[in-house]
């Protein structure tokens, strides 16, 4: 029979190896999947995984994963330092959508003026609108104890909402002729979040990703502050004996990774996007979740995973077009990758062994 | 014989728990099981009672073959089990919790009376429509009694069962014990408590790591003999200078806090002094607000400002940290998940408490290098047995880690400590030790509170002494010329438990 | 009985068929809950059974079969649940995660080719004479049958939980599952029966919404329904009646926006949408608020990872 162990410490060859071992099963449960609806799964897999990289057009979807990548790398980190600690922000949909509305509505506020202190502004409207929008389920929680979860999960629904609210009413476009959603930033120079280098997908979110990334990797190793979100998360008690503040904790990790995906909404929106319109959302608030997982919830991993990420969703726009697969097909893969992912983990943290042979070994 | 157990193995990986061990039982017989924290005596009776299968080795009871495959079979069989760590269910009543004991319970009006009759038969009085977790330690003990003798077992294990009582309380569970053996039940008793194996037992088997070191009658043997046989050396107690106490460091008055604990003890107008130089020693039965207490004075719970007084300042608004800058440190019970952080490295758990009085944090910034050579620090003079400091909290065994957490206190240079239960579940060498650094703080001019279970500790290292009972503290009254039967006393006496009333 | 231009008695009968879906689920995650396991995954469990139940009740033209085979399309969500956190170790809110965003791709790749079919019809359960008393007849006795399932199921689970050695024995793994283990419980055994008992439930609501309150097939047509059914299991305490109670507030405030919107109410359709979700909101807050009695109804292993050491 098998039995597991507990390893005395983790494993860090399995915690590094784990994530490509789930990468690589996913392929192939993926594959399996595919051949069950019918479709090619060899070719399937090549498109989603390959092709982006490495296909005709990657002119066009490299660049395309930076456009992805940055986003999900924004919220993840975010995201992560909440997880650390044990504190679950699953709302980063939510506040990603608020950051975006507060951001473009300080530009539809002064347009057409253009002025250089727009953007900035826009910039901090757009954190802000997702800090707060995190800090609701902060304060609930440390107020009344309300469980962060859901309270961050429902504001995802309250705000898609008011994302479809504005599209229609206060932020429409005038000259739209009627149909719902904003006026187009990229057209309005003050405002717009252009590339920084032409044609590479280089503009400031991902910028702000790779900071994020840094400043994340930082916190967590050399300051006191992230010492107290790790310590917090494995052991509550420790962290109080320690005299960490538990309320000033989920303060401070729901708004950062609230003002991180508000940052994310509003550097899309007034970039890649370019508009308010109701469908503006395309889910990144919640694959940054799995970003963050597939990335250990370290800041260097999480930025793998989000390049990881970034391309089944650009491989999941080929594949849509050339072999007709769903969109939602490429969430299913993301959720499977996480299963696996999870299922590793036991690696990392248990030793398998048979259960005579582990008798023996140690009563010998 | 009743049971009679050959050969008996069990590995876990690093440790064999259970080495060739070979005892037997007769009907009636109260059998010890002595051994120190580690010596294998829970792995030994968790196979009897069917959790954990031997490697190796078989057991017979009453003539026949005895393999239980889980605690059903053994309960089938007529083997019941009394846990050291209860078995119990807080949120559920002691009806439900006794049913969940049962193989067949019979229907709860039935069943509800049956444990009125027998806890009146036995001295164990027990409300049945009670939540278990509004219970004392005491009272919960007697669930776990109760629900063993509803199935008429005829061997009944208890692990170390008087850790939970006072002194009082120990005398009538011993006569209801001694009644049950008169009945024809065997028992095997647990513990490493020599007085009162030489008080109760018919045989006693001593384990020391894994293997039967001797197999004795327990009242033909000194308490010193017994626990040479135990430990495998002569033990000394802790060596004590006199010394005159000199100005109050510590000064509690009026403290009251709610617990946190849904179910746990509130404090209730505690007020205690200690002075430099001093130790005071709190006794009580587990669950009458140790725990409470230790975070009141940790700083993880807080009060009123006046309520703690440190060195004439006022602190009991202070958080830990706060306490910790002012002199205050303190060890709490539970050595993995309280006092330290499981799966960090030893270097990043020196961290924990010791970033005020180490000067380990810089604006923010962690000194890794400091940090580092303060665990080093610790490890060495405390002589914590280790790889390594960056090794896992988790990996040390328990003996060591408590050496660390202490350690790391008291070389903070405090000038009070606090701790709770600084020597449970350690090896006596490392609890002789432990007690030695902290007599030692003491001689260097810091006031220390120990807070214990355990009497012998108190009485060993304390200079005056008080109890804990359901949240109130006793008045101190120094530890010379205490006698056991006072100190009973001061814990709550016999609370409700009265002498068995069945006939021998 | 007309308020500013909505019929009340219509509105309590459809509040119940609003309500069913989020009732069946929450009544199968307080199962799960009671077992000391917190399974997030119900939103993909419902949006799987809503797809498996579709596809089985067009094909076969049966409703019956389309049911049955939401509950066993749940199952299977919840059984892949139950080896990562039971057999694996995995963290159970991660877990619960992966098998919402898992089911709602799944389903929507499944799904693909169901948009626009039209399911066979659940006619409503002729009660005969009971359907002819006035207001109650009209509010209770004219719904089909999965509204009388799903208050069955309550009643059901209430008495397993209260009144049975079965119920006990899941009460206790969920309180203390060392405690549970020590005395020869199989906790991972009881607490994968309960996930499956979860996934059923949430397979059954599913269904109710594409078979049912819609009824047709569109991508993640759940729309947060499994979200607020463990929102409710919070609300109610881990008591049965009480999730009956905080399914029908839901679909209560569910109906009535609708009818206001359909009244031409001056508020944005969009800012009445909102409502059910400020509603449970505002309830979790106010559950928590009352922090005493609330931590008493939760299970005391709720979340925690069970791992035998010996």
């Amino acid at each position: 029979m098998l039995r597991l162990e507990k390893r005395p410490m983790p494993s860090r060859f399995w915690t590094a190896v784990t994530p490509v071992l789930a990468v690589i099963l996913t392929m192939v449960a993926g594959g399996i999947l595919f051949a069950l609806l019918g479709k090619p799964p060899v070719e399937a897999i090549r498109v989603i995984f390959w092709d982006p990289l490495f296909g005709a057009n990657n002119f066009y979807t490299l660049p395309q994963m930076l456009v992805k990548a940055g986003p999900l790398i924004l919220i993840a980190i975010g995201l992560s330092l909440g997880f650390r600690a044990g504190i679950w922000n699953i709302g980063a949909e939510g506040q990603y959508i608020m950051g975006a509305i507060c951001g473009a509505a300080v530009a539809l506020a002064f347009y057409p003026a253009e002025h250089w202190y727009i953007f900035p502004l826009m910039v901090i409207a757009g954190a802000l609108g997702g800090w707060i929008w995190a800090m609701i389920p902060a304060v609930l929680k440390i107020k009344f104890g309300t469980n962060e979860i859901l309270v961050s999960l429902m504001l995802v629904y309250v705000a898609e909402n008011i994302l479809s609210w504005v599209s229609f009413g206060p932020l429409r476009n005038p000259q739209g002729y009627g149909f719902p959603g904003s006026r187009n930033l990229q057209q309005y120079p003050s405002a717009h979040n252009a590339d920084l280098i032409p044609n590479t997908g280089l503009h400031w979110g991902v910028v702000a990703a790779f900071l994020a990334v840094i400043g994340a990797y930082v916190l967590l190793n050399r300051h006191i502050l992230g010492y107290q979100i790790r310590v917090a998360g494995q052991a509550p008690r420790a962290a109080r004996f320690a005299g960490v503040s538990p309320s000033r904790l989920f303060a401070f990790c729901l708004g950062t990774s609230g003002a991180l995906a508000g940052l994310a909404g509003l550097f899309e929106v007034a970039g890649p996007s370019g508009q308010l319109s109701p469908d503006f959302n395309v889910g990144y608030g919640f694959t940054a979740i799995i970003v963050a997982f597939l990335g250990r919830l370290h800041p260097v991993g999480i930025l793998l995973a989000g390049f990881l990420m970034a391309l089944t969703y650009i491989g999941g726009e080929l594949a849509q077009l050339s072999l007709n697969l769903p969109s939602a097909a490429i969430q299913a893969f993301q959720g499977m990758l996480l299963f696996f992912l999870l299922a590793f983990d036991l690696l990392s943290n248990y030793r398998v062994r048979w259960k005579e042979h582990a008798a023996k070994e140690i009563a010998k | 014989m009743l049971l009679t157990i050959e050969g008996l193995t069990k590995a876990y990986p690093g440790v064999v728990a259970n080495d060739d061990v070979s005892f037997s039982v007769a009907e009636g017989e109260v059998h010890a099981l002595l051994g120190e924290n580690g010596a294998g005596k829970s792995t030994l009776v968790k196979m009897i009672y069917g959790l954990v299968k031997p490697d190796a080795g078989h057991m017979t009871l009453r003539g026949a073959a005895y393999e239980p495959a889980e605690p059903r079979a053994a309960r089938a069989a007529g083997v019941a089990m009394v846990f050291q760590h209860f078995s119990l269910f807080e949120a559920l009543d002691v009806a439900e919790n006794v049913a969940l004991g049962m193989e067949k319970p019979p229907r709860p009006r039935e069943l509800a009376q049956r444990i009125r009759a027998v806890s009146e038969e036995y001295g164990l009085p027990l409300d049945p429509s009670r939540l278990v977790g509004d219970l004392s330690a005491g009272e919960r003990q007697r669930v776990e009694i109760i629900r063993c003798l509803l199935q008429d077992p005829k061997l009944l294990i208890m692990d170390e069962p008087t850790s939970v009582l006072t002194p009082q309380e120990v005398e009538i569970l011993f006569e209801t014990l001694r009644k049950l053996s008169a009945e024809g039940t065997a028992i095997l008793y647990i513990s490493h408590k020599l007085e009162e194996i030489r008080a109760l037992c018919d045989g006693a088997t001593i384990l020391r790591r894994g293997k039967v070191v001797a197999t004795c009658t327990p009242r033909e043997k000194s308490a010193r003999e017994l626990a040479e046989m135990m430990v495998g050396q002569t033990l000394t107690p802790p060596e004590r200078g006199t010394r005159a106490p000199g100005e109050v460091v510590l000064g509690v008055a009026g403290l009251s806090v709610a617990s946190p604990n849904p179910f746990g003890t509130s404090l209730k107008n505690v007020g205690f002094d200690v002075r430099a130089g001093e130790v005071l020693g709190i006794a009580g039965v587990a669950g009458n607000g140790q725990d409470e207490l230790l975070l009141a004075l940790s700083g993880e719970l807080r009060s009123d400002a006046g309520a703690v007084v440190l060195k004439g300042k006022p602190v009991g608004t202070l958080g830990p940290e706060g306490r910790r800058a002012a002199g205050l440190v303190s060890g709490p019970e539970e050595r993995l998940g309280h006092a330290a952080a499981p799966e960090m490295s030893l270097t990043e758990n020196a961290l924990l408490s010791g970033r005020v009085r180490r000067a380990l944090v810089k604006s923010g910034f962690i000194d890794w290098k400091k940090t580092k050579g303060f665990a080093e620090e610790i490890v060495k003079d405390f002589d914590v047995r280790t790889p390594g400091v960056d090794v896992a909290a988790r990996a040390l065994s328990g003996g060591n880690l408590q050496k660390f957490v202490i350690g790391r206190e008291i070389l903070q240079d405090p000038a009070v400590i606090v701790v709770n239960q600084p020597t449970w579940g350690v090896d006596a060498a490392a609890a002789a030790a432990i007690r030695q650094a902290l007599i030692d703080l003491a001689a260097k001019g810091a006031a220390v509170v120990v807070i214990s279970q355990d009497l012998d500790e108190l009485l060993e290292v304390a200079d005056r002494f008080a109890a804990l009972n359901e949240g109130r503290l006793s008045a101190p009254r120094p530890v010379q010329g205490l006698t056991v039967e006072e100190i009973g006393l001061m814990m709550g006496g016999a609370h409700d438990m009265e002498v068995a009333h069945v006939e021998a | 009985m007309m308020i500013g231009g909505i019929d009340i008695v219509v509105l309590i009968a459809t509040l119940m068929v609003a309500s069913t879906p989020i009732l069946l689920a929450a009544t199968g995650e307080l199962v799960a809950e009671k077992s000391g396991v917190l399974n997030l995954g119900v939103e993909g469990m419902m949006i799987m059974g809503a797809i498996c139940g579709f596809i089985a009740a067009v094909h076969t033209d049966s409703p019956a079969l389309g049911f049955l085979a939401a509950a066993a399309g749940g199952i299977a969500m919840s059984l892949i649940f139950a080896l990562l956190t039971q057999l694996l170790l995995s963290n159970q809110v991660a877990t619960g995660l992966a098998l919402t965003l898992f089911g709602l791709g799944l389903s929507s790749l499944v799904g693909q080719g169901y948009n626009g079919v039209k399911p066979p019809p659940s006619p409503d359960v002729n009660l005969g004479p009971l359907e002819q008393i006035p207001v109650i007849g009209d509010i209770l006795f004219r719904h089909d049958w999965m509204v009388y399932v799903s208050l069955g199921l309550v009643a059901a689970t209430w008495a397993v939980l209260r009144y049975t050695r079965a119920g006990l024995i899941l009460r206790a793994v969920g309180e203390n599952h060392d405690a549970a283990h020590a005395l020869g419980y199989r906790v991972r055994l009881v607490r994968t029966l309960a996930l499956a008992y979860g996934g059923a439930c949430a397979g059954l609501g599913g269904a109710y919404i594409s078979l049912v309150r819609v009824p047709q097939w569109s991508d993640g047509m759940t729309a947060g329904s499994g979200w607020i059914a463990l929102a409710i299991v919070v609300f109610a305490s881990w008591r049965p009646w009480r999730v009956l109670l905080g399914a029908y507030i839901f679909g209560g405030v569910t109906v009535l926006q609708l009818r206001l919107q359909a009244a031409g109410i001056a508020i944005p359709v969009q800012l009445l949408s909102m409502a059910p979700y400020l509603v449970t909101i505002l309830v979790l807050v106010i559950m928590s608020a009352r922090r005493g009695r609330a931590a008493m109804g939760a299970p005391a292993s709720l979340g925690r990872i069970f791992h035998a050491s010996s």
